[in-house]
């Protein structure tokens, strides 16, 4: 019985990992219609991001966890702007190809530079150790974990179908021309929208470019994502 | 007319038997295959390294100054045997490579040996672990240069038990380099009173050993072992430290350990492991001066692993032997006797000779991982405990199933 409880519980704490890695590309894909091959490897350049910041500048994992998905996001605005918005309204395989391209050229240059192995990043004090439950020992970075993905998964669901924000994107999904004809609700919307650290806000705050794609949502939700899972490997 | 046709007919056929004899004597070109994992959970401790080593070993040779050609190509692996031997046979026979060398995973390691055998090609394994490369799958073909599982069970395992850790849990990569591991450590732990109390096998790479660990700690057995290699390695002690079973009073036994493991676990949570290496790059000058070269040649800076140095001494060795053999017979059995007839004798791994069923004999070395404070250096991790002599370390002939040994 005790073991069933444990892996019941290793199961509980996985699925959230898991639903945090997938959170983004579900989104990208339900939201922006891409299929987002590359999603594993800015999901790492986040990771890279936070393990930067902490060897090289010395910020830790706090400070990280609002930076590393700021910095991961312009990247995403670069690919973006540069590569992606030519495949707007093309079929889908193009976005695949195109993004399956872009995860192996960042694979093996951040391969080739920093070979195959993890790269140590501590847990925060705060979150070390672990407490007893009687039938198995939780680590409190595990039991955060859990927390974080359910209250993220939570958060997109509802800016998603519950706030005006959500509403508006998915109309733009739908109907980008027709959103394209309230030009100042879209408008109003750009602040709102990168407060949520430019998570919709290419999206959204480009009214006409609207139909284009926008990774750097995938990015940000990658990058959060990753964030709470990278100290694992 | 006649004497005319003679005449050309005698200098076509001494013509013929000049460049036969020529091509026996004289054939100064060697190619060799550096086989191994270059992008998967053991590309850091062999992979391009182990192609570098190569190369660095060609170069130090001074065998171009003497009118050799030497030339290195490498391949993928990905850690499956069935890419493994097809690379193989392709090297041998449209590339026409003479030597296979390096190949971590014994899964891989093993088909390979099976080809090489049949193509009767030189193999210097320097990444594989499994002992069964010179025991009961031996060839005449193959040096076992590095280590072994054998000596990995009489070196860590055998000091682990003998200081107290008599129960075991083995976590086991399920192929076949986790099951000569264990299956040698067993039989060292057994052998000196302890006991196996379970076990659990997990596939090849994999990132998340909860559910392993969890069964590992409600064991309750004393030491934990390590039956696996690289990124599995490095996983399970980084996790096994978030569910606190080393605070918990079980110890780790990390049965195998590389440098490069050691640098992706961080001291923090690595200090204090005991294990077992033939070969660290900060032992003496010649040590340091061969891992400076090759770290200023290495995209990331690192210092060679075990495996890395292993193919640069067991090529070094391998030119040695040809250039004693003034020409390239192109005939494997030929060149792993003359390799076996003289010592070994190298700046990485010292003096030392390769028995009659491959296993090259060296000194093997106890370590301990550094705390943080007593690392001096980015690489700076291993403090030496102790020294075991080759002959103490690597199974004696006695022992030996190998068919090579019964002639």
């Amino acid at each position: 019985m005790q073991a069933l409880y444990a892996q019941l519980l290793v199961g509980l704490i996985n699925g959230s990992f898991y639903a945090l890695l997938s959170l983004g590309l579900a989104v990208i894909f339900g939201m922006l219609n891409i299929i987002n091959f590359a999603h594993g490897a800015v999901y790492m350049m986040g990771a890279f991001c936070a393990y930067f910041l902490l060897h090289l500048m010395g910020i830790g994992y706090w400070p990280a966890l609002i930076i590393a998905p700021i910095v991961v996001g312009i990247f995403g605005m670069i690919l973006e702007r540069t590569m992606l918005q030519w495949l707007a309204g093309l079929d889908h395989l193009y976005g695949l190809l195109l993004t399956f391209g872009l995860a192996l050229i960042i694979q093996g240059v951040f391969q080739n530079y920093f070979g195959s192995s993890g790269l140590p990043y501590a847990i925060p004090d705060e979150l070390k150790g672990g407490m007893n439950l009687g039938f198995m020992f939780l680590p409190i970075y595990r039991g955060w974990v859990v927390i974080f993905s359910l209250v993220v998964c939570i958060a997109t669901w509802y800016l998603i179908e519950k706030t005006r924000l959500g509403a508006n994107l998915r109309a733009a999904t739908e109907n980008p021309k027709l959103v394209r004809a309230f030009g100042e609700t879209v408008t109003l919307l750009k602040c709102v929208a990168r407060g949520w650290n430019g998570l919709f806000s290419r999206r959204i705050a480009s009214g006409p470019d609207t139909a284009r794609k926008a990774p750097e949502a995938p990015a940000a939700l990658d990058w959060l994502s990753f964030r709470i899972c990278d100290c694992r490997w | 007319m006649k004497n005319k046709i003679i005449s050309s007919l005698l200098l076509g056929t001494a013509l013929t038997l000049a460049s036969a004899s020529f091509a026996l004597a004289q054939d100064k070109n060697v190619k060799i295959g550096a086989l191994s994992d270059q992008s998967g959970l053991y590309a850091d401790l062999g992979g391009p390294g182990s192609t570098l080593a190569a190369q660095m070993a060609a170069e130090d040779s001074g065998l171009t100054a003497k009118g050799w050609k030497i030339e290195i190509i490498s391949g993928d692996h990905q850690n499956k045997p069935d890419i493994g031997t097809t690379l193989a046979r392709q090297w041998f026979d449209v590339d026409k490579v003479d030597t296979i060398v390096d190949v971590p995973n014994s899964g891989v390691a093993l088909a390979v040996n099976t080809v090489i055998k049949e193509k009767n090609g030189v193999y210097i394994n320097s990444g594989a672990a499994t002992s069964d490369l010179t025991n009961a799958q031996c060839s005449p073909n193959t040096v076992h240069w590095t280590y072994d599982t054998y000596m990995l069970a009489h070196t860590t395992g055998q000091a682990l038990v003998k200081a107290g850790g008599d129960t075991w849990f083995f976590l086991t990569a399920d192929y076949a380099f986790g099951a000569a591991l264990e299956r040698d450590t067993t039989s060292v732990i057994t052998a000196n009173g302890g006991k196996i109390v379970g076990g659990v096998k997990h596939p090849l790479n994999t990132s998340d050993f909860s559910s392993f660990l969890l069964q590992a700690q409600s064991s309750k057995a004393k030491i934990i072992g390590l039956a696996n290699a690289g990124g599995d390695t490095t996983n399970s002690i980084k996790q096994a430290a978030e569910f606190g079973i080393v605070k918990g009073g079980q110890k780790l036994a990390a049965l195998l350990l590389f440098l490069t493991d050691v640098k992706a676990i961080g001291l923090e949570t690595a200090q204090g492991l005991n294990f077992t290496e033939t070969f660290y790059w900060d032992m003496n000058d010649q040590t340091r001066a061969f891992s400076k070269k090759f770290a200023a040649r290495m995209k990331n800076g690192a210092p060679p692993t075990m495996v890395q140095a292993g193919v640069y001494s067991g090529l070094m060795h391998y030119f040695k032997a040809l250039e004693a053999l003034g020409g390239n017979p192109h005939d494997g059995i030929k060149v792993v006797e003359k390799m076996k007839s003289m010592p070994t004798d190298d700046p990485l791994f010292g003096k030392g000779e390769i028995q009659p069923n491959g296993r090259t004999i060296h000194s093997a070395y106890l370590f301990e991982v550094k705390k943080p404070s007593e690392s001096k250096g980015p690489w700076d991790f291993y403090k030496l405990v102790g020294t075991v002599p080759g002959d103490q370390a690597f199974t004696p002939l006695a022992d030996s199933k190998c068919a090579l040994l019964k002639k």
